[in-house]
Parts: structure tokens; C-alpha cells; sequence
């Protein structure tokens, strides 16, 4: 099930950019965060409105891990693989997080409500091991309360 | 109102002085990358909740700073309370009360939240009393903690954009590059390059553009000085860029920042925005005929691109692959110009060395390696955060005296510095000075500045299986000795960890490694095997271990070891619901029993366990 896009936002969004090829990554970065990936027709639209060719777009949309050509869940659950949180037990949360949602890192629910991704460090290494579930950081993760903390955005919505 | 003559600007620092003076106390809450995660946007609203309803005499919601990282972020969040420096950690949202009514209305100190030292017990009522502080010296961090990033006054209170005055009225700009290398500062991205000679070089190639760029792209997993600084410090990397700029002769510089930094990439926003407001970036910078603007570019993730000429694709919106360097980017580099890439920490250094002058800058630290070098503190260590030292301390002083030592008294066994391209060091290299080239001879590196501390439930090929992993889904695939090579390698490793690995496999790891190196086109490639490298040379025996004895000494390796319940356990019924595949079972007050054919050793239960009751066989 994908998502119905409106070709006129889309123009909006582009056009707050300068209209030159160097606002590539800046213009795909606006639309990955309004529509959480970016559609087939962001790429085309992207493509024309700033000169360049469709493979080059593709090109820096595939090679950046900021992008998704698949459509994200409403929430994202991200867990540090960073160093420090790597020899604190975040490979344990992972799985944790990976069981309690039924999917794999990289994946989304199929309803699109979580989407389960690996982050190399977000920088809170103090606080290893570090779970983000949209903008709300956990730190000192407890494998066991992984459940508790998905449980609480279930509930929210 | 613009800023234009130093005249103007001390008038201003001038004026900023004394509205700060009219605040009788200050209540700093720490908005650090670990207490942000802690929760101190909660502590603030509460703050501002109580403040709203109760007045306070002359303490207003004025003197309530959000302020950049403290440092120990072990203990956040922090609140430190201004003139005294009473130091606050492990705040509450249920304690903001307290603090309101005691500390701030009577005077009265609440015992419980102050900082509790790990060795005596004793708590400890202010800031630089604390040992964690006592052996840091601050340069690069020198206003974190102590103004409010997105207030610019607080920011020129303390010397802000003195030396932008400075150099743009008073040093030409090869005046500028001679104090700089007079400094001897080197960069601080990792590669220890020195600066000057770099600005130098930029200034001596034929071209009508020049580009400044800060690397704000921090990518090394471990590490967030640059994070703290773009988020806490916003100015003095501008500061740094316009002194840069003025000195290589640019119009236009670049930050780029990493996208998982949202904070760093808003703070710097207001910054840009305030700088120009005052005249400190724009047309006719201090009324001269100087010119400069800085745009941020921000990056969408991709490691490789802290690598200066994937840098530079990125920021010009192509795909980050790095080129081939026979020409180096000072020479072509963005849009083929010449170009100064230097990082967030070098550029927040240069203006303490315009202001105070580079002999200054290099009576610190050693004769090779001047100055000071901020680090993160993490992994296994009481007193994980932020800290800066003068180059040259012992790695046995950054994890002794100010890290606390090892946490939960267990024993150090390495210590992890330079990202996935550095290396980890044993017991015996605890002596040796954090400089630049000791740690390369070491067979590690300075790297970004990430320091993690690993102890002996640690295991040394699970760490290098898994910076490997990390490179592989780094590699930007352009050159085959890198894109292949790694992954071989990293296969080879887990092999190891598997114990299906034999010791010529060894070997030729070791011989894929030097292939490896000699044939990668850029930093990441030629530094890939590090991880292994550095491990396979201090930790032989645990790769022996893993290969000869199908053990893992460290406990990590899943296919080596297996978990057991011993009679410590109290019956608690913890370790039950974490199991994922409900192998233990019991009752409670019972011992539990954990069955083996279920386990998939995920270690969940090791995690929980209260009371040391599951033993890692």
C-alpha cells in the first residue's frame, strides 16, 4: 500500500531550494522528511526541476543512507551501533526491539506503523546503550525494557 | 546593529558584561548530547513551569541558560547554579521543586544531588572540584557549558569574535597563516596535518575562488566532540571559518554536518543568522572590504564522506565516492578550486590562537603535538563524556584520573581510539602520551578523537568483526581492494568467531590485510584492516583461543559459549519475560532453569540478572 503523493506539494518543497544541481541531497533531504522516502515521483520531479539526469538522482538517492525509496512506518525505532553502545548490549536490544515488532532491522511493519533501523552512533555514546524511537532518546537501555518503550508509543497513538 | 570596528565591539562585550552582571544567580541546565538523552528538556519545562507561577525576587526566567555539554555525561542531567558553581547531577523532574525552594530561594545546598566521588563517597559541592574536571584543560571547549549557544552575547561576554576584530583591522592575511603556523596546530579530523601549512598552500595557488570548508560530518561511531561544539559553541566555529577565510582569501565557506545531528545543524542556523545581524559575516566584514558568507551543507549519512574529496562531492550534491589525490584538494578541491577542508575542533581553536598568539598555543601540550585535544570518554569507564586534555597526558591518566577507572571494578583490557580506521591498545601501552604520532606507532591512531574504554568482558575479535562489518557497509564500493577486500575479510573474521577458522587462515588474513592497504584508493580502504590488524597484534592468544580451543575469553562469541543458571539465583523470575524464545522457565523463589536447546544465547538474561546468578561458560 503506498501512500496517494500530491505532485503539488512536491513542487512546493523542491522550489524552496536553489534550482541548481548542487541542491540535490538538499531537496531529496526535504522531501525524505515531509514524506518519510521518497516516491517515484520525487525522483522524476527532483530530476527536472534542477537539470539533472534521472540516473544521477537515483544515483545519490540509493548511495546515501539518509534515503528510502520505500515507504517509512509512522514511527521509526532507532537503535546505536555505535561503538560504545555496540559493547553495552546493543546488539541485545536489537534483537529484543527486532522480536517484539516481528521484523528485521531495515524493515517495516506492514501496517507502516514502525519502521526498525541500525544508526552508526548518533553521538550519546555517554548514555550507551541508546535506543531512539522517533525523536525521544532512551539511554542505559535495559534489554527488558524494550518492550516497555515500544508499548509506549503503541498506546500514544 | 552592526558591528563594524573593534571600538564597537568591546563596547558591546562592554555592555553584555553588564546585563550579565545583573543576574544575580545563574541556573544552567545542561543541554548535552547525553543529558538531552537524559531528559533535560523535561527538567527545563519544569523550570519554566515553576517560574511561572511562583516569583522568585530577582531571579526571572532570565537566568535560566540552556547551555551546551558539561562533560560528564555519565551523570546527566546536569544543573550547575552560577556564581557558586554548585554542581548538580542525576537531576529529577520531581527535584526541580527542591532546587527552586531551597537552593535558589534560601541558599541551602541539597546534599543527595550533589556529585558523589566513586573513590572516597564524599560528595563534592562544586564543579571544578570534581577529579573528573581537575586534569582537563579547555580550549576547544572552552564555552560549553557556560552560555547559551543560541544567545550571541553571551558568546562575544566572552571574547567572542575578538579576533576576527583583530585580524581583519590589524594582520595581513600571511600574518595570519605565520601565527597559525607559529602555533603549530594540527588538524584535528584525524590525519594531524598541520594547519598553517595547509592555509599556506591554499593562499599560494593561482586562483580568482577559494574555498573554506569545516568537516562537521563527526562520523567515527564512539565520538561527538564536533557535536558538541557545533551544538554548545556554534560561534567559535564560525570565528574560526572567518579567520580561515580571511587568511586563504574566500568569499564563500561550507559547514557540512552530519544529518543525525538536527540540534548542531539548528544551532548553527540561528548562529549564521545572528553573525550576520551583527556584521560579523556578510558584506564589508569589521568595515572592510572583506566579505564572507557560510552555508550549511548537510550529509545524508554516508561515512565515507568524511573523507575530504567525497566531501566535497557531497557538498557539491553528487554521490560521495573519493578520487584518486594525485592533486591534492588545497590545490582542486570543491568545484576544482582550491580549497581549506579543516574540522569542527580545529577551527574552534583558532581563535584563542589569534587572541593570545600561537607561542602561547604551543607552550601546551608537546613539541610535535601542540595544544590540547578534546576526546570522548566512553565504553567501560565510571566517568563517561566529554573531556580535553593538553596533548602528551597518559592514556592511564584519561582513564584514571578522569575517567574513574574501569567501571564495576572488573579489568581494563583495551582501549579503542581513532574510529573504525584506529586501533585498540593494551595494558602495556597505558604509559604512552596521547600524541599524534605515538599512537600511529602504536599501531593506533588520533583519529576524530573517540576513545573507547573496553574491559575483560570484552572480546577483541567480536570488536574488529565488527568495525569490519561497520567498513563493508561503508565502503562506497568505487575500488575493488577495499569493497572486496574488506568483505573477505570480515568474513574470515566471523569465521573466527564461529570457531570454524584455522590458524592458517590467520595467515592470510593478515596477508589479505597488507593487499589490501597497498591497493585502497582513499583513508577508508588503506585504513581498513586496522581493526584487525591492531587486535591480531596485542590480543594473539584470543584469536588462539577462539581458533585452537573453541573459546571466546571474553564471552561474546555465541557459537563458543554457552549460558547457565548457578545457584545464586534467588528465583526472582526476572530473566523469564526478556527471554525471546522462552527458554528458562521456574517459579518464583525457585532456582530457574535455563534450556539449553532453546537458547539462542542472545544474552538477554545475563543482562537482567541482579544477582550474578548466570554464569557465561
Amino acid at each position: 500500500m503506498k501512500p496517494e503523493i500530491d505532485v503539488a506539494e512536491l513542487k512546493e518543497i523542491i522550489s524552496h531550494s536553489p534550482q541548481k544541481p548542487s541542491s540535490l541531497i538538499a531537496v531529496l533531504q526535504d522531501i525524505q522528511r515531509k514524506f518519510h522516502y521518497l516516491p517515484p515521483e520525487a525522483i522524476k520531479e527532483t530530476s527536472s526541476a534542477l537539470g539533472v539526469p534521472l540516473s544521477q538522482v537515483y544515483s545519490v538517492a540509493t548511495f546515501y543512507s539518509a534515503f528510502s525509496l520505500e515507504p517509512r512506518g509512522k514511527h521509526t525505532c532507532r537503535i546505536c551501533m555505535g561503538t560504545a553502545c555496540h559493547i553495552k548490549g546493543a546488539p541485545m536490544a536489537l534483537e529484543q526491539a527486532e522480536d517484539q515488532l516481528g521484523i528485521k532491522a531495515g524493515q517495516t511493519t506492514p501496517d507502516l506503523r514502525f519502521t526498525l533501523e541500525v544508526v552508526n552512533c548518533v553521538g550519546a555514546c555517554a548514555m550507551a546503550p541508546v535506543v531512539i524511537i522517533d525523536e525521544k532518546y532512551y539511554g542505559n537501555v535495559r534489554v527488558d525494557k524494550m518492550k516497555r518503550y515500544l508499548d509506549g508509543v503503541r498506546d500514544e497513538d | 546593529m552592526k558591528i563594524d570596528s573593534p571600538d564597537k565591539l568591546n563596547a558591546w562585550k562592554e555592555e553584555c558584561l553588564q546585563k550579565d552582571a545583573k543576574l544575580k544567580k545563574k541556573v544552567m541546565v545542561c543541554f548535552g548530547p547525553g543529558c538531552l538523552a537524559a531528559g533535560c528538556r523535561e527538567i527545563y519545562a519544569k523550570f519554566e513551569e515553576i517560574l511561572a507561577e511562583r516569583k522568585l525576587g530577582d531571579i526571572t526566567l532570565e537566568s535560566f541558560k540552556k547551555t551546551g555539554c558539561h562533560g560528564l555525561c555519565e551523570k546527566g542531567p546536569l544543573v550547575v547554579i552560577e556564581p557558586e558553581g554548585i554542581f548538580y547531577n542525576r537531576v529529577r523532574t520531581s527535584q526541580v521543586k527542591d532546587i527552586v525552594e531551597k537552593t535558589l530561594a534560601k541558599g541551602e545546598i541539597i546534599e543527595r544531588l550533589l556529585y558523589k566521588n566513586p573513590k572516597t563517597k564524599e560528595r563534592v559541592l562544586k564543579y571544578h572540584d570534581i577529579d573528573f574536571y581537575k586534569k582537563q584543560t579547555r580550549l576547544a571547549l572552552r564555552n560549553l557549558g557556560h552560555i547559551d549557544p543560541d544567545n550571541i552575547e553571551d558568546y562575544v561576554m566572552r571574547d567572542g569574535y575578538q579576533s576576527v576584530a583583530k585580524v581583519l583591522t590589524g594582520m595581513t592575511p600571511e600574518e595570519v597563516i605565520d601565527e597559525v603556523k607559529l602555533s603549530g596546530i594540527r588538524g584535528r579530523g584525524g590525519g594531524g596535518f598541520p594547519a598553517g601549512r595547509k592555509w599556506a598552500t591554499c593562499r599560494g595557488v593561482e586562483s580568482d575562488v577559494r574555498y573554506v570548508i569545516c568537516n562537521g560530518d563527526e562520523g567515527d561511531p564512539g565520538a561527538f566532540m564536533d557535536r558538541s561544539i557545533m551544538e554548545g559553541d556554534p560561534h567559535s566555529v564560525l570565528e574560526g571559518m572567518i579567520v580561515a577565510s580571511y587568511a586563504v582569501g574566500a568569499r564563500d565557506a561550507y559547514i557540512y554536518v552530519r544529518e543525525e545531528y538536527p540540534l548542531a545543524v539548528q544551532h548553527l542556523y540561528q548562529a549564521i543568522d545572528d553573525a550576520k545581524e551583527h556584521g560579523f559575516l556578510g558584506e564589508n566584514i569589521m568595515g572592510t572590504d572583506f566579505s564572507l558568507d557560510i552555508h550549511i551543507s548537510r550529509g545524508g549519512g554516508a561515512f565515507v564522506c568524511g573523507e575530504s574529496s567525497a566531501l566535497m562531492k557531497s557538498v557539491a550534491g553528487e554521490v560521495g565516492e573519493p578520487r584518486a589525490k594525485y592533486i591534492h584538494s588545497v590545490v582542486k578541491g570543491l568545484w576544482d578550486k582550491p580549497t581549506v577542508l579543516n574540522n569542527v575542533e580545529t577551527f574552534a581553536n583558532i581563535p584563542l590562537i589569534m587572541n593570545k598568539g600561537g607561542d602561547w598555543f604551543r607552550s601546551i601540550g608537546t613539541e610535535k603535538s601542540t595544544g590540547t585535544k578534546a576526546f570522548s570518554l566512553v565504553g567501560k569507564v565510571e566517568n563517561t563524556g566529554l573531556i580535553e586534555v593538553p596533548m602528551g597526558t597518559t592514556l592511564r591518566e584519561i582513564i584514571y584520573d578522569i575517567g574513574g577507572g574501569i567501571k564495576d571494578g572488573r579489568k581494563f583490557k583495551a582501549v579503542q581510539t581513532g574510529g573504525p580506521s584506529g586501533g585498540c591498545l593494551p595494558e602495556d601501552k597505558l604509559d604512552l602520551p596521547v600524541d599524534f604520532d605515538t599512537l600511529t606507532k602504536a599501531g593506533s591512531m588520533m583519529g576524530s578523537g573517540g576513545m573507547i574504554v573496553m574491559d575483560d568482558h570484552t572480546c577483541m575479535v567480536d570488536v574488529a568483526k565488527y568495525f569490519l562489518k561497520f567498513l563493508v557497509d561503508e565502503s562506497c564500493g568505487k575500488d575493488v581492494p577495499c569493497r572486496e577486500g574488506l568483505y573477505q575479510l570480515h568474513k574470515m573474521v566471523v569465521k573466527v568467531t564461529e570457531g570454524k577458522a584455522s590458524e592458517a587462515d590467520l595467515q592470510l588474513m593478515e596477508h589479505l590485510s597488507k593487499y589490501i592497504i597497498m591497493g585502497s584508493l582513499c583513508g577508508l580502504g588503506k585504513s581498513g584492516p586496522n581493526p584487525f590488524l591492531s587486535t591480531v597484534r596485542y590480543f594473539r592468544d584470543e584469536y588462539l583461543a577462539h581458533i585452537i580451543d573453541k573459546k571466546c575469553p571474553g564471552g561474546v562469541c555465541r557459537d563458543l559459549i554457552r549460558f547457565e543458571i548457578n545457584d545464586k539465583c534467588t528465583g526472582c523470575t526476572a530473566c523469564i519475560a526478556p527471554c525471546p524464545v522462552d527458554a528458562i522457565t521456574g517459579e518464583k523463589d525457585k532456582i530457574h532453569i535455563l534450556d539449553q536447546e532453546k537458547c539462542t544465547k542472545c544474552g538477554a538474561c545475563y543482562a537482567v540478572c541482579q544477582f550474578d546468578a548466570i554464569d557465561i561458560i
